[in-house]
């Protein structure tokens, strides 16, 4: 447990090396250097994801226990490495039709993924910071990468001010929990909390944690730069955006309030019923004046991440459980729906409008159905997964008596189901006035992948429910 | 001993003071030298305590760098500073009672912090190796992790200001070598009459 035992942080280790190495390859490999890069950074992220889940790596912590792995850490990385890998996949024709095929985007990825695993696993709180600013940070570049659009610099600017403002707040809150409890570490936070429950100051520094956190995965109050960043980033990045880091930050607010704050229950349950009832109704009432899809995607996945908030506020493993299956499920449905996006253009772009799609069922009517498909399952609608995502939420929210959260839930999810049918009856009723361009293999297969376990997940959802279950047990 | 208080209490007038300057000054050139200044004086006070690795980085990175780069920022852009300030005063009731009432609740909640004044004392004062070895002890040890994490951080912003910022240009004209070093004398230099009076 102390010195220097690294194996735990192989992964990371391997990321690294391997982002520094393909930024070399890129550099030197003059033609063809974006396809070349992005080809081997999928097969870093695949061969990282394949070790991970073999288990070949052993847990535990390391570097004098600031990096901790263990089946949590695993289940959320597994989940960020597959998004990103969904990302990398899909980005390549739609980079080509905007015209930035630089081969710093994919090693912008890969380093963004690495602070986000650093997130999952750290166990101290400077690892917390770093792993969060090294997830960030690459983040920030490639909104604003489309430089000659004006809204994708203002998308970049727009993130990385309100982003290091978030930062200052998370970082004066761990500041004052470090210095009234006098450790950076966890356990240790814990156990000096269990002695000293009602330390003024660490409550102070809580209320700035939650909310520098709540600013990373956009949720109200602090979710004013969603809907502006997403709609101004390019396409790919509104979808890394919207999966990948908010699975990491998520799992990062999980983390800290259940192993460093379980004494304070009280106290950070009030705030995340809060923000969680905010999130879910803003989420369905804002998103049904929308009629670019990019925008009105920022505000759905600002409503979903009140619902994955549920799970947290019960605080008991039950919820924990819930909140790992609908992120899972979140993250297919996300990349599923923005790949459809992505793979329709006309006259040589890409759609942006939601009245773009009318009459798709005619043109295309594989993808019609299974954008439709994606739509219902974001929407809540049974047999789907995403109805079994909010079930188990649900569940455990009246398990652990918070009945009001439950009820506010399932009539938010009643409201939000309004824009995504709207879409479904432009997609089948209305007229066809587009000619869309045929669709490349490489998205069908992205497409088709996330399809299966969002549509096929009630045939064995135990497949993923189990898991998702030893994942919760482990971070308690 | 005198001459310690008296150097401490030097520099710190001098700090407060000059900070002071940097907000009140007209001249924004005028405050980046101020700013230069306090930097200088956090130094002296750093010094006084014994951290000198802190002193010296201080005057390296933030006034060798930053302020430097302040300084060239606010020379090549032509800020009005003063119809920034115009609204100044429309804003101060509500902006005031604002940081009053922040004010007062930094001043409760860490009103309830007892100081334990018989804090041991860090390994780098006490022993007698110097400070910047004491960092380097443990920053390539202990805080390995921390180290790289940080260093990855820098990566990520030069790449990404590389990323951001560079323009290759098709048109541009570049130097190359190896067609200047191949230049033949027979070839590039030519010999003509040239008739009074007429030029070429």
């Amino acid at each position: 447990m102390t010195g220097l035992f690294y194996l735990p942080a192989l992964p990371e280790l391997f990321i690294a090396l391997g982002a520094m190495v393909l930024l070399m390859v890129g550099v030197f490999k003059k033609e063809k250097s974006y396809e070349t890069v992005s080809f081997l950074s999928v097969l870093l992220l695949t061969s990282v994801l394949v070790i991970i889940n073999l288990e070949y790596i052993p847990l535990g912590y390391a570097f004098n226990s600031s990096f901790l792995s263990d089946d949590f850490s695993n289940y959320t990385k597994s989940l960020i490495l597959l998004s990103s890998i969904g990302i990398i996949i899909i980005s390549s024709g739609y980079l080509k039709t905007i015209g930035i095929m630089k081969f710093e985007y994919p090693v912008l990825i890969l380093l963004s993924v690495i602070g986000m695993m650093v997130m999952v696993s750290s166990n101290d709180i400077i690892s917390l910071y770093l792993g969060l600013e090294l997830q960030s940070l690459p983040l920030y570049v490639l909104a604003s990468m489309r430089r000659e659009s004006k809204k994708s610099t203002e998308a970049g600017l727009k993130y990385f001010v309100l982003g290091a403002l978030s930062s200052c707040m998370l970082l004066y809150g761990l500041s004052l929990i470090y210095g009234f409890s006098g450790s950076i570490l966890y356990s240790d936070i814990a156990s000096f909390l269990s002695e000293n429950n009602s330390n003024q100051g660490i409550l102070f520094g809580l209320a700035f944690l939650t909310a520098g956190l709540a600013f990373k995965i956009s949720v109200v109050p602090f979710h004013m730069w969603a809907p502006d960043v997403y709609e101004g980033s390019p396409t790919t990045i509104t979808a890394f955006l919207a999966s990948a880091p908010k699975v990491a930050a998520v799992a990062l607010f999980t983390k800290i309030m259940v192993n460093c704050f379980p004494s304070l229950i009280d106290q950070w349950q009030l705030m995340i019923i809060f923000i969680s009832i905010a999130s879910m109704l803003l989420g369905s009432f804002a998103a049904i004046g929308q009629n670019n899809v990019k925008r009105l995607l920022a505000y759905s996945s600002i409503g979903h991440m009140g619902f994955v908030l549920i799970g947290l506020a019960t605080g008991t493993i039950s919820g924990v459980t819930g909140l790992l299956i609908y992120l899972t499920i979140y993250v297919f449905m996300v990349i599923g729906t923005f790949a459809c996006i992505l793979s329709l253009k006309v006259n040589g772009t890409n759609i942006e409008s939601i009245s773009d799609l009318s009459g798709l069922s005619k043109v295309n009517p594989m993808i019609a159905f299974v954008l439709s498909m994606f739509l219902f399952s974001l929407a809540g609608i049974p047999p789907l997964a995403g109805f079994f995502a909010k079930f188990y939420i649900f569940l455990s929210a009246i398990e652990s008596g918070l009945y009001a959260l439950a009820i506010i839930g399932v009539l938010a999810s009643v409201i939000g189901a309004f824009y995504y049918l709207r879409i479904i009856k432009i997609i089948y009723f209305d007229e066809n006035i587009n000619v869309f361009e045929p669709i490349t293999k490489r998205m069908k297969l992205i497409i088709y992948i996330t399809a299966i376990p969002v549509i096929l997940f009630f045939i064995r959802p135990s497949l993923i429910t189990d898991i998702a279950e030893k994942a919760a047990l482990s971070l308690f | 001993m005198l001459i310690t208080n008296l150097f401490f209490y030097i520099f710190s007038i001098i700090t407060i003071a000059s900070a002071c300057m940097v907000i009140a000054g007209k001249n924004p050139v005028h405050s980046v030298l101020f700013l230069i200044l306090c930097f200088f004086n956090a130094a002296g006070i750093f010094l006084i305590l014994g951290a000198e690795f802190l002193a010296l980085i201080l005057i390296i990175v933030y006034v060798g760098a930053v302020a430097v780069l302040f300084l060239f920022v606010v020379m090549m852009l032509d800020v009005d500073f003063t119809r920034l300030r115009a609204g100044f005063l429309a804003y101060l009731p509500i902006g005031g009672l604002i940081g009053f009432i922040m004010f007062i609740e930094l001043v409760l909640v860490l009103g309830t912090w007892n100081l334990d004044l018989n804090l041991p004392l860090s390994n780098g004062l006490t022993s007698d190796i110097s400070n910047t070895r004491a960092l380097g002890n443990i920053i390539y040890t202990e805080y390995i992790y921390f180290f790289q994490l940080s260093g990855l951080i820098l990566l990520v912003a030069m790449i990404g200001a590389i990323v951001l910022t560079i323009n290759h240009k098709q048109t541009a004209k570049r130097q190359n070598i190896f067609n200047q070093v191949t230049r033949d004398p027979k070839e590039s230099v030519k010999n003509v009459n040239v008739k009074p009076g007429q030029g070429i």
